[in-house]
């Protein structure tokens, strides 16, 4: 119990360089922790998606549609038990700058293969009525105001024009990590205006969006999709929701790579300033060690002091980096609106900023725990800091 | 009286273990601000070369790319028949319908699929692009299943190398060149024979136009005849400015993340630099008192801490400096959101940057030592000489 208070008081010795190194620590910790936090926004997609459902798109690439007549054919493989579909629309909302993600899908069909938007029984009703409606996720709605009854109006860059949409209803997610930042409308509704303005663009599907009855049955359903359109003018490629999800993130892994080292050299720098403020003391303390050793106390007694304020700083450093990343985080989730979908500290981070705080602290004690050992008894009482 | 600077170096030199942690924190940090500035850098540099200043880019009203973009057949042949354009010596209008579409190929090192852009060009694409050379091999035959690809796409990607083939659109076509575009986005492009790509893609309308007017200042009035035409549902902007519109979403995201990045690290790098100082003032106590004793003012004092640890941050810029331009010999390569293809842009050190960078690292010297410098300045001479 002493040494604990020993530990403490020396720690206590010099305020201003104390707090300085924690105040280090906590900026280190604390960007370790927002870093992977991006980068686990990043990968949110692929994280929320089902392991029931596959994407089945063109084989050449996503620019390419496929025919509609497709529905019916996946729909008799063995193993499907629903067929949706949906087209990326990117619509502009008054600015280029208010991104968010549109979907025109197939109503019914899609709702029903993604059980996670929540959507009151009336709204849902009330959507699949109004063939100029759409719903928009909570964290959309929360962001440009939207609200039911409301005309959101956006200009098609892929589909020419200016389209109109009436907010049915407002979906929330049956988990937090749920994207509800996505407006979803009626394919029906752009296939028509299409039809009329460029006839060759029309009955056209982006994507399939397929729901199995086995996940285990993913591979050779997704072979049996594939199989049935080999050789067509439109050859398919089906893979689960989560791999298809996984190529946007390893589209931008350069980045995602990046940040990776960055959060990794931040602790490394704070390691390095760590370890200055740990050879400064002992260096200042090497009469003391000497002192001790010459009482009696044996090295391992001098490892526990020095390991021990090491340890202590770096964890009351990463108690306060912890404890401020959550409503920051909070804070830029909302900053940051649907650019993220999800923006959430996961437990997975918690536990990476204690062990870097933990390996922190050990580094930094190495060090002078080898010079305090080694002192000899004469030489140590001789040194005047 | 000042206090001379090789007494400033040679305490630095005294403490040469704490001085070299503290200044690679300090070189750690600047490594990265200049890397991330030499990054969005290297990608406007990449944009802005991709478009020529005389050219313009006819799209679709509305379409933000090429590859949302369509411009049906009829329309085409309205626009090339508009007197601005310039004529090349047969009399035809010198300009170049194109087809630009997405094929998702494997990339060489991570066998993960991206979307690399295809472009059908018409002959006078290449004269419309200067800065486009043939590098290895031979142009395509027209009429031939036959690709060239830029120099980023050939390194990386499976099947784009010479002599490769790839498979799309029902048939095999062969790599029969490689051409360099000087580090711009048409080095992350293939192309080949409109005329072959677009029934290979099953399409009729052509995604984009470029052309180059007679006279680059009659811009203004050729925009306004395209865009009032009552026939054509199309826009015209300046290549350069279509290119760098397209990479700003990309752009901010690196400069902002850098911003964030620089500053928290920097915060980091200060507190280390005022550790460092406070122990050098509080180990020479003794040694302030002396200087004090024997006339140096407070000022020169003050000087004197405040240039150990303005040197100390220098001397770790430039080695973080020195470090990040090492980054020029890599190229980076992810995909630009808005155009959703592949683009392989490098790090770009210029004279700006080196200045920012060597600014920047003073500041944070400057900053960190400037309290630990305030109290060498403030003591006594009395105690001070004192305590020691």
């Amino acid at each position: 119990m002493y040494s604990l208070r020993l530990i403490f008081k020396n720690a206590m010795r010099h305020k201003l360089r104390t707090g300085l190194t924690v105040l280090g620590l906590v900026v280190a910790i604390f960007s370790f922790g927002l870093l992977q936090t991006v980068v686990d926004a990043w990968y949110a997609g692929s994280e929320g998606a089902s392991n029931t459902t596959l994407i089945t798109r063109n084989k050449t690439s996503l620019v390419f549609p496929l025919p509609l007549s497709y529905q019916a054919r996946i729909r008799a493989v063995p193993g499907v038990t629903g067929v949706g579909y949906a087209n990326w629309f990117q619509g502009v909302y008054k600015d280029p700058k208010n991104f968010f993600a549109q979907f025109a899908v197939s109503g019914e069909s899609y709702l029903n293969i993604y059980p996670d938007y929540l959507l009151p029984a009336e709204e849902r009703a009330a959507f699949l009525h109004d063939r100029k409606g759409c719903i928009v996720g909570r964290k959309l709605a929360d962001q440009y105001g939207f609200k039911v009854g409301d005309t959101i109006p956006l200009k098609g860059t892929i589909y020419p024009g200016n389209w109109e949409l009436v907010v049915r209803g407002i979906y929330d997610g049956r988990q937090s990590s749920t994207n509800t930042a996505t407006l979803f409308f009626h394919w029906d509704y752009v296939n028509e205006t299409v039809k009329k303005i460029m006839p060759r663009r029309a009955n056209q599907i982006g994507v399939y969006v397929v729901q199995i009855n086995q996940p285990e049955n993913a591979a050779s359903i997704s072979a049996a999709v594939d199989k049935e359109f080999a050789n067509s003018l439109a050859e398919t490629l089906t893979e689960t929701e989560k791999a298809f999800q996984l190529g946007f993130v390893s589209m931008s892994e350069a980045i995602v790579m990046a940040i990776r080292v960055v959060s990794f050299v931040v602790i490394i720098i704070i390691a390095a300033v760590m370890a200055n403020t740990m050879a400064m003391s002992a260096r200042e303390r090497l009469g003391e060690y000497a002192t001790l050793k010459a009482l009696g106390f044996g090295p391992a007694f001098l490892a526990l002091m020095i390991f021990g304020e090491s340890m202590l700083l770096a964890l009351v450093g990463a108690a306060i980096g912890i404890a401020i990343l959550f409503p920051f985080a909070a804070f830029l989730g909302k900053v940051m609106g649907t650019m993220f979908p999800v923006f959430q500290v996961s437990q997975l981070t918690v536990l990476l900023q204690v062990v870097a705080a933990l390996t922190i602290g050990a580094m930094a004690a190495i060090a002078p725990t080898i010079r305090a050992v080694r002192i000899n008894i004469v030489d140590g009482l001789r040194s005047i800091g | 009286m000042k206090i001379p600077l090789s007494y400033v170096a040679r305490n630095l030199w005294a403490r040469r273990l704490t001085t070299a942690l503290t200044g690679a924190g300090l070189a750690l940090v600047v490594f990265v601000f200049a890397t991330v500035l030499m990054l969005d850098e290297g990608l406007r540099n990449t944009m802005v070369t991709t478009g020529e200043y005389d050219n313009v880019v006819l799209v679709r009203r509305g379409a933000e790319t090429e590859v949302q973009s369509g411009i049906d057949r009829m329309q085409a042949n309205i626009v090339a028949s508009h007197p601005a354009i310039a004529r090349d010596a047969a009399g035809q209008p010198w300009l170049s319908k194109e087809t630009v579409v997405l094929i998702s190929l494997i990339k060489r090192d991570s066998d993960q699929p991206s979307n690399v852009i295809i472009r059908g060009i018409a002959p006078h694409a290449l004269t419309l692009r200067p800065q486009v050379k043939l590098t290895a091999g031979r142009m395509f035959h027209p009429g031939a299943s036959e690709i060239i690809a830029g120099a980023s796409i050939a390194r990386r990607f499976n099947g784009a190398g010479i002599g490769e083939k790839i498979r799309f659109g029902q048939r095999e076509w062969t790599v029969v060149g490689l051409y360099d575009a000087g580090n711009s986005g048409f080095d992350s492009e293939i192309w080949g024979d409109a005329d072959q790509l677009m029934p290979a893609f099953r399409r009729n309308a052509y995604s984009a136009m470029v052309l180059r007017l007679a006279d680059s200042r009659q811009f203004d009035q050729f925009k306004q005849d395209i865009e009032n035409d009552p026939r054509l549902t199309i826009d015209a902007k300046r290549e350069q400015t279509f290119y760098s519109d397209q990479s700003k979403a990309l752009s901010t995201f690196i400069s902002v993340l850098g911003l964030i990045l620089s500053v928290i690290f920097s915060i980091g790098a200060m507190i280390g630099a005022t550790i460092t100082m406070y122990a050098s003032v509080a180990n020479r106590v003794g040694e302030i008192g002396t200087l004090s004793a024997l006339g140096f003012q407070r000022r020169s004092i003050l000087a004197a801490f405040l240039s150990e640890s303005m040197l100390l941050a220098v001397v770790g810029g430039a080695l973080g400096l020195a470090c990040a331009s090492m980054m020029q010999f890599i190229s980076f390569s992810t995909t630009n959101f808005q155009s959703f293809s592949e683009l392989a842009f490098g790090f770009r050190l210029t004279a700006a940057i080196i200045v920012k960078t060597l600014l920047f690292s003073l500041a944070m010297g400057g900053i960190g030592g400037f309290l630990p410098a305030l109290r060498a300045a403030r003591m006594p001479i009395v105690d001070a000489l004192r305590a020691a």
